[in-house]
């Protein structure tokens, strides 16, 4: 683990932006031009695929991932060296070991999230799986192998619970966060689990949910057990992480080592419960969630059918509600944990994708709404990126 | 022998429903038609070797389970999705 807590500012982004999006029947590119006002979609991609990421590798700006299966096919990564124009099928997906003979085995359900490796580790990319898995690539997402450190970690199973300890579609392992300055300093949120922290390039890992509630189980601060819904560590500064968790919106000064609720400055009738939390690219102060109803029996809509984004712009001290644009009432959306983004322009744009199949963006930080794509399918991730000429 | 591919599966085979695979066990056959056909195996079958929960085998119209299941040459492998969901 490095000490430094900051590096240079990037410029702004000036080019076109691309939206990625993955969906319960196949995956869609969003094209918008430069200023952001007028987009194209291509698709369906894998077209009757569940695909619950596309990802593009902001290393060379051409290469895609995108997690993959059918409702009754076995799950496979599908990769793209060009910018989507062709694909190949990953010669051996993330899949566990085979069990000894006589001993219960674990069965990749689905890839759930793809990272793509530190900047100095070309071609390499992390995957996170249901039932929790961590798997690495070296090869661009050709071939898969475990990372055993996490996987056989001795406390495994006590970390992750059983299958009833998960989400209603399965226990993920997601967002995998890899130190800029350290390729081999990796976070990982478990849904259930926690967020855990290897300094080791994976070999050990240690759970850091100190200061986090779990109030859904028998001691609401324990060690391990939570349920982070979605972590983001700032590139520009990577000893803050922030958290949307099933218990509220968090943050951690990684030297402090626990984490800090910064939602209970949220409305009271909102709450702090979502699933998605997005990141100002150049203010790690500046940061935007999409709340949910988590009231009785968890309905994961808009709190009183009226959707919007919430910004700080302190680190959580003051939220302000963005809903200009979106409908006043009766809008039900729900915005899964991969479904919002950010660009890197400046002002910076904002989408998100809901499970009616709606995408929403604002290109002034949240000022302003529109919905840019309707009628899609369920919306499960939504990337911003910029490719490549 | 022939073996029938059901349509999810056949943009691995260039779209043909019937093709041809080796092996003296299911298993081995099915080793055959990844060789031939990489990729199609993990979608039936999955890391701990049992057929994935809406792949159903038949050999010579009767369900086969087990891939230590013994074949002969003239043996026909039916390979079918169930569908379900929405």
């Amino acid at each position: 683990m490095k000490n430094s807590s900051s590096t240079s500012i990037p410029p702004a982004a000036t080019g076109a932006v691309a939206l990625l999006v993955a969906t319960r029947k196949g995956a869609f590119i969003l094209k918008g031009d430069k200023s952001r006002r007028t987009w194209n979609i291509a698709g369906p991609l894998f077209f009757g695929h569940t695909v619950h990421h596309l990802v593009l590798d902001p290393r060379d700006r051409r290469t895609l991932l995108a997690a993959a299966r059918t409702g009754h096919l076995g799950p496979t990564i599908f990769r793209s060296s060009d910018g989507g124009k062709n694909w190949q099928e990953a010669a051996t997906p993330p899949a566990f070991p085979k069990a000894p003979e006589g001993q219960k085995g674990r069965v990749v359900d689905h890839t759930f999230w793809l990272t793509p490796g530190h900047a100095s580790e070309a071609n390499v990319w992390y995957a996170g799986t249901s039932p929790q898995g961590l798997f690495r690539s070296e090869d661009g997402g050709a071939t898969w192998a475990p990372v055993s450190g996490f996987n056989d970690h001795a406390q495994y199973s006590q970390w992750t619970g059983g299958e009833q300890d998960g989400t209603p579609d399965g226990p993920k392992l997601h967002s995998v966060l890899i130190d800029p300055r350290d390729a081999r300093h990796l976070y990982i949120g478990m849904s259930s689990g926690g967020v855990f922290e290897s300094v080791d390039g994976g070999a050990d890992w240690k759970p850091l949910n100190a200061g986090c509630r779990a109030d859904f189980r028998p001691d609401p601060y324990p060690e391990y057990g939570h349920d982070p819904h979605c972590v983001r560590l700032h590139p520009l500064a990577p000893d803050i992480l922030y958290q949307q968790n099933h218990c509220g919106i968090y943050r951690m000064e990684r030297a402090a080592g626990s984490w800090v609720r910064i939602g209970e400055s949220m409305p009271k009738r909102i709450g702090d419960i979502g699933f998605p939390i997005v990141l100002h690219p150049r203010d790690p102060a500046v940061l935007w969630v999409f709340p949910m109803d988590g009231t009785s029996v968890w309905p994961r809509t808009s709190p009183g059918g009226k959707p919007a984004a919430y910004v700080t712009r302190n680190a959580g001290k003051t939220w302000q509600r963005q809903d200009a644009g979106m409908p006043p009432s009766q809008g039900w959306f729900t915005v899964k944990r991969q479904a919002m983004s950010a660009d890197a322009h400046e002002p910076v744009g904002l989408y998100f994708g809901t499970t009616g199949g709606e995408v929403w963006a604002s290109k002034n930080e949240g000022g302003k709404w529109v919905s840019i794509a309707r009628y899609l399918p369920e919306i499960y991730a939504v990337e911003a990126v910029e490719f490549g000429r | 022998m022939n073996v029938l591919i059901p349509e999810p599966l056949r943009s691995y085979t260039e779209g043909q429903r019937q093709t041809e695979a080796d092996g003296v066990t299911l298993g081995e056959v099915l080793q055959d038609l990844d060789r031939r056909y990489p990729g199609i195996r993990f979608r039936m079958i999955d890391e701990q070797d049992a057929i994935r929960r809406h792949i159903r085998i038949f050999v010579n119209g009767a369900e086969v389970r087990a891939l230590d299941f013994a074949l002969g040459a003239s043996d026909e492998v039916f390979i079918i999705q169930a569908l379900s969901g929405g």
